[in-house]
């Protein structure tokens, strides 16, 4: 479903973001993405929801290709596509159900559809009840949580997740990393940003390890396309890249 | 409500004090555009007024034949330059001087006073050389012993029109100018202050068109109501000025709403070009 064959990325001003990176995530998989800072892991994130174009090589989500999307092409794609960031990004001045609702009234939901999709998924991330409360009035696990309603409230094949634990506490951290595990279990796959080392090897998830720019591991390289939660890790040790 | 004209709305409710500010920084830049406007239409009032003056005075020789000049009336009438001819017989010609200068009233005898014909151009026609056209034309006639038409008096007001013109012309462009910059920064702030949820659209999947459509209404609102004040500030101040200093014209209602329209359209145009360089580099 997401396919990256050759990718570089290179900013205009600083070093090479992405260096010849290839892999492939299948629909409903579930991997880490892990690296140091400055590895490159936000970069391929962006290259999944078009918010930047490869310097080199072809990025492939849900069958459309890098090489020929046209700019009119990007919002289409993008709803098929849900994005969760660190730092929550809420619209302050809305409440929780607006905040979800938003993401479906920018690209013209019906209004009968909206309320009974934000109940849904509000009840589906464990906050049905805290619906009408502003972002402040909310914990940092509990804005994560609406972020995380807003990207799902789409249907989105996949969820791009870029650190969504960086600013949370252990048990919150536990309590989303379940939410997207749950999520990921409901069929839509998940592309997990994390240093956090101490939450990927609590799992035997694919892990896609980024240094410099490169991919230097990758632990489904040789394991089945969609590995079961809580089956034993792939034993995959070699560094290559599945494309 | 359509969501577009509701997110536009909700700009104005959620940041009242950015959205007066702007909308007060509009209408001072159009206030100074109004001003000049305001400057520019007295003046031109002013011209047009002298202008109208502009006359050329043919003196028939004495003893000529009624008819020939009836006649020579007649043909002047007919050319296109030609606003309006009068014939001032010699008897009206006396009276005239009498009434205008009073105190001398007794110099005036009978016969000393030439009849004559007095031309007046049509508007856009009072330029030195039509003016000076029509008076050769005129000397044709050989009952016209004299041609009068202050041609120096004319070429001046004519340079002075020209001047008048050029002057207003840069001046309106730089007012404007500079009215389109100020209005331009205003909405660029608005749209930064609004970044966060532009990205958010963005990422959900809103289109381009999608995005602008409550800027773009939020731009044309904010340049309609500093039109619409800026308006109010030039009445005010032309009230001011007929009260305490000089009467003056003021805008025509159709050029009143052309400009307060002018200010939508700018609102409208900054939006346009301030959201498009944002969602270029975002």
């Amino acid at each position: 479903m997401i396919r990256f064959t050759h990718v570089s990325k290179q900013y205009p001003r600083g070093g090479p973001a992405l260096d010849d990176v290839s892999f492939h995530l299948n629909k409903g998989e579930f991997a880490f993405l892990t690296g140091p800072s400055g590895a490159g892991k936000s970069t391929i994130l962006k290259l999944i929801y078009v918010g930047e174009r490869p310097t080199h090589g072809e990025v492939r989500v849900a069958g459309q290709s890098s090489a020929v999307m046209t700019r009119s092409q990007v919002p289409a794609l993008r709803r098929r596509i849900g994005v969760v960031f660190q730092e929550f990004r809420l619209l302050e001045d809305r409440t929780a159900e607006q905040n979800v609702a938003f993401a479906l009234e920018v690209i013209g939901t019906p209004r009968s559809q909206i309320g009974p999709k934000v109940a849904r998924v509000l009840t589906q991330v464990g906050l049905a009840a805290k619906a009408t409360s502003l972002p402040h009035e909310l914990s940092g696990g509990e804005q994560q949580r609406v972020a995380i309603a807003r990207a799902l409230v789409n249907d989105p094949l996949v969820l791009l997740a870029d650190e969504p634990t960086g600013n949370l506490d252990e048990r919150a951290t536990r309590g989303i990393f379940q939410l997207l595990r749950d999520i990921n279990a409901n069929g839509t796959a998940v592309l997990m940003a994390s240093h956090d080392l101490n939450l990927v090897r609590t799992t035997n998830y694919r892990t896609l390890e980024m240094n410099h720019g490169k991919l230097v591991y990758d632990s489904g390289a040789a394991a089945p396309p969609e590995p079961a939660p809580g089956a034993p890790p792939s034993g995959a040790t070699d560094t290559g890249a599945v494309a | 409500m359509n969501l577009a004209v509701r997110e536009a709305f909700r700009a104005f409710n959620r940041a009242p004090m950015l959205s007066a500010l702007s909308v007060t920084t509009i209408a001072f830049s159009l206030f100074a555009f109004g001003l000049f406007g305001l400057v520019a239409v007295n003046m031109r009032a002013a011209l047009d007024q002298v202008e109208e003056r502009v006359e050329i005075r043919g003196f028939v020789a004495a003893g000529t034949a009624p008819e020939a000049t009836s006649a020579a009336v007649g043909d002047i009438a007919a050319f296109p330059e030609v606003g309006s001819v009068r014939l001032v017989t010699e008897v009206q010609a006396l009276e005239r001087a009498r009434r205008e200068l009073g105190e001398f009233q007794d110099v005036f005898e009978a016969g000393i006073l030439p009849a004559s014909i007095e031309v007046r151009l049509r508007e856009g026609y009072r330029d030195p050389e039509t003016v000076r056209t029509i008076a050769r034309r005129f000397e044709a006639y050989d009952f016209i012993d004299d041609i009068r038409y202050g041609e120096e008096w004319v070429e001046k007001l004519y340079n002075m029109r020209n001047i008048a013109t050029a002057v207003g012309i840069t001046l309106g462009l730089i007012f404007a100018g500079v009215a389109v910059i100020i209005i331009g920064s205003t909405i660029r702030m608005a749209v930064l202050a609004r970044s966060r949820e532009i990205h958010i659209m963005r990422l959900v999947g809103a289109t381009d068109g999608f995005i602008r459509a409550p800027f773009l209404i939020e731009g044309f609102l904010k340049g309609l109501l500093g039109g619409l004040l800026a308006l109010a500030l030039t009445y005010v101040t032309y009230t001011f000025v007929g009260q305490y200093l000089v009467q003056a014209t003021y805008f025509e209602p159709a050029l009143a709403v052309f400009g307060v329209l002018a200010g939508a359209l700018i609102g409208l145009l900054g939006s346009a070009v301030s959201v498009g360089r944002h969602l270029r580099r975002v």
